[in-house]
């Protein structure tokens, strides 16, 4: 009797051992799988997370950042977070959300020499020449200037105000004799650095950085816009003429 | 004397040697754990160690860089700067010269973790369960390579525990702490010594690393032997004092020995000590 107890209570141990090890085994699957699954759908709060200035382009980055985090050290504004296992980039790696902490534009670009791969591209010595992301004014439904008020504040602050953001008249047909000042990136000048989504005064932000490869339309190499080419020189047929030439009929080169 | 119980592990020693003799090691190693990791915390406010254990700089001057890590962005294909590539030769050098895994037994900090899950293994007399081949992890080094090169990517960055955890304490977790109680739970309930003993490619690239190094365990007195087991219940690579306890060679020689010296500790009749490989070489 108490021996066919004592086998009874071993499998039944045996069975509850193995059960607690499947339920373990399965559990981490189903954890791994779910990690997999809540990080592609994660979102770091509002915005798209930006790369450091400098940084090497998508696909390049990911590869070689080491994800050592000296950049974040080095960054005076705590600027920049390191990406944990559910961020929406690659966890380690460095980014900033511009609507929280946007980038300061430091001359000296403390970030890029702190990084010991090359992920940030050491070449990079002007800040101007950044370019994280680029700024879209992705709802003028919701920005004030649209609707015709003078807020202009992503303008003003610009840290290269008239060049990367500029103000251009358009006429408030509502109105019939106002002008709307509508905010004008130019990605050509624009460097990511996020100050105008961060100050942006709408309860959600109306002008927001964007990866520039998201950001960027191409109208095509067979567009030819006559106002510009007019003032282009014809690649095949330059003409040799002297500059007194040019000088006493009054044209340019 | 006859075979110790497992969760008896140790108590001799404390017995003939006193409670800091019998934990010297130990005590050694949580020092040296802990003080690396307040120092990478301390970052740039101290300056003495910034970055983390995947690449980092000694006093702005000596680099370092985590070997497995590079090695991935190697495999994916880009030619990292001078200054990473600077940082593997140091770290190379000094791991392949000093002692075998002595980054997993005195700079690691997920060994505090899996140390915490052998003993409480010990303690509540959770015997081995499933059985897997130590060998894991020296496979998962070309895997992860290859799977870097297909990806692009450092896939390893993506789930590794051990950079979760010091990249957690230095940077903050997230939900890094996932990974952390998962080797934990593994270690208690899986498999004996499951992460760092079968799985971890970290701990396999040192174990490669100082094949060659210096400072060995040896049975120097292996006559004094009782064969209590103590240090078969505390080392966390039970496998490597198979030989040195029996014949020929004295010395610890395999490379999956994490030279963490707890073997020393709780051994009561000194059977071992930390030597020169070199010199020890003539001993029987």
């Amino acid at each position: 009797m108490s021996g066919s107890k004592t086998k009874t209570s071993q499998s039944r141990r045996r069975f509850l051992r193995d059960a607690a090890r499947t339920a373990a085994g399965v559990g981490a699957a189903a954890t791994v799988l779910g990690l997999q699954s809540m990080q592609s759908q994660a979102r770091d709060g509002a915005g798209v997370p930006i790369r450091p200035p400098g940084a090497l382009p998508k696909g390049e980055f990911e590869k070689a950042c080491v994800r050592c985090g000296l950049c974040v050290q080095a960054c005076p504004y705590d600027t920049l977070k390191l990406a944990t296992l559910l961020s929406s980039v690659e966890s380690g790696t460095p980014y900033f959300t511009a609507r929280d902490i946007p980038c300061e534009m430091c001359e000296d670009i403390p970030c890029v020499p702190a990084c010991p791969s090359g992920a940030l591209d050491p070449n990079l010595t002007n800040i101007d020449d950044a370019r994280m992301g680029t700024a879209v004014l992705i709802d003028h439904e919701s920005c004030l200037n649209w609707q015709g008020l003078r807020c202009d504040v992503c303008y003003r602050v610009c840290p290269l105000i008239d060049e990367a953001i500029t103000l251009e008249h358009v006429r408030n047909e509502r109105t019939g004799y106002h002008a709307k000042l509508i905010p004008t990136v130019h990605s050509d000048k624009c460097t990511g650095c996020g100050k105008c989504e961060e100050a942006c005064v709408t309860e959600v932000a109306a002008i927001k950085i964007i990866p520039t490869e998201l950001a960027k339309g191409k109208m095509g190499a067979h567009y030819q816009l006559g106002w510009e080419e007019i003032n282009k020189t014809l690649e095949n047929s330059a003409p040799e003429v002297p500059t007194e030439a040019l000088e006493t009929l009054g044209g340019k080169l | 004397m006859a075979k110790n119980l497992a969760q008896n592990a140790g108590k001799d020693a404390i017995r003939e040697l006193g409670w800091w003799r019998a934990h010297r090691f130990l005590l050694l190693r949580r020092f040296c754990q802990l003080l690396i990791v307040i120092l990478f915390m301390a970052g740039p406010t101290l300056g003495v160690l910034k970055g983390n254990l995947s690449s980092s700089n000694l006093f702005d001057v000596v680099p370092m860089s985590d070997p497995l890590i590079v090695m991935q962005t190697l495999a994916a294909g880009h030619l990292p700067e001078a200054t990473v590539l600077i940082g593997v030769i140091v770290v190379v050098a000094f791991y392949a010269v000093l002692s075998p895994r002595a980054f997993c037994g005195w700079v690691c900090p997920l060994n505090v973790v899996t140390d915490f899950a052998a003993f409480l293994r010990r303690k509540l007399k959770l015997k081995t369960s499933f059985r897997w081949s130590a060998n894991i992890r020296y496979w998962l080094i070309p895997v992860l390579l290859l799977g870097s090169a297909l990806s692009g990517s450092v896939l390893w960055a993506w789930i590794d525990p051990v950079a979760a955890l010091h990249r957690g304490l230095v940077f903050g977790f997230g939900a890094g702490w996932v990974l952390i109680a998962f080797v934990f739970l593994l270690d208690l309930l899986l498999v004996e010594h499951g992460w760092c003993g079968h799985l971890c490619p970290l701990g396999a690239t040192y174990g490669v690393i100082g094949r060659k190094s210096l400072l060995r365990v040896v049975a120097v007195e292996r006559e004094k032997c009782t064969k209590c087991m103590d240090c078969y219940y505390v080392c966390p690579e039970p496998e490597v004092l198979r030989q040195p306890l029996k014949e020929g060679d004295r010395r610890v020689m395999d490379q999956n020995c994490i030279s963490c010296g707890r073997c020393i500790d709780v051994c009561a009749e000194k059977v071992f000590e930390f030597k020169n490989r070199i010199s020890v070489k003539q001993i029987d």
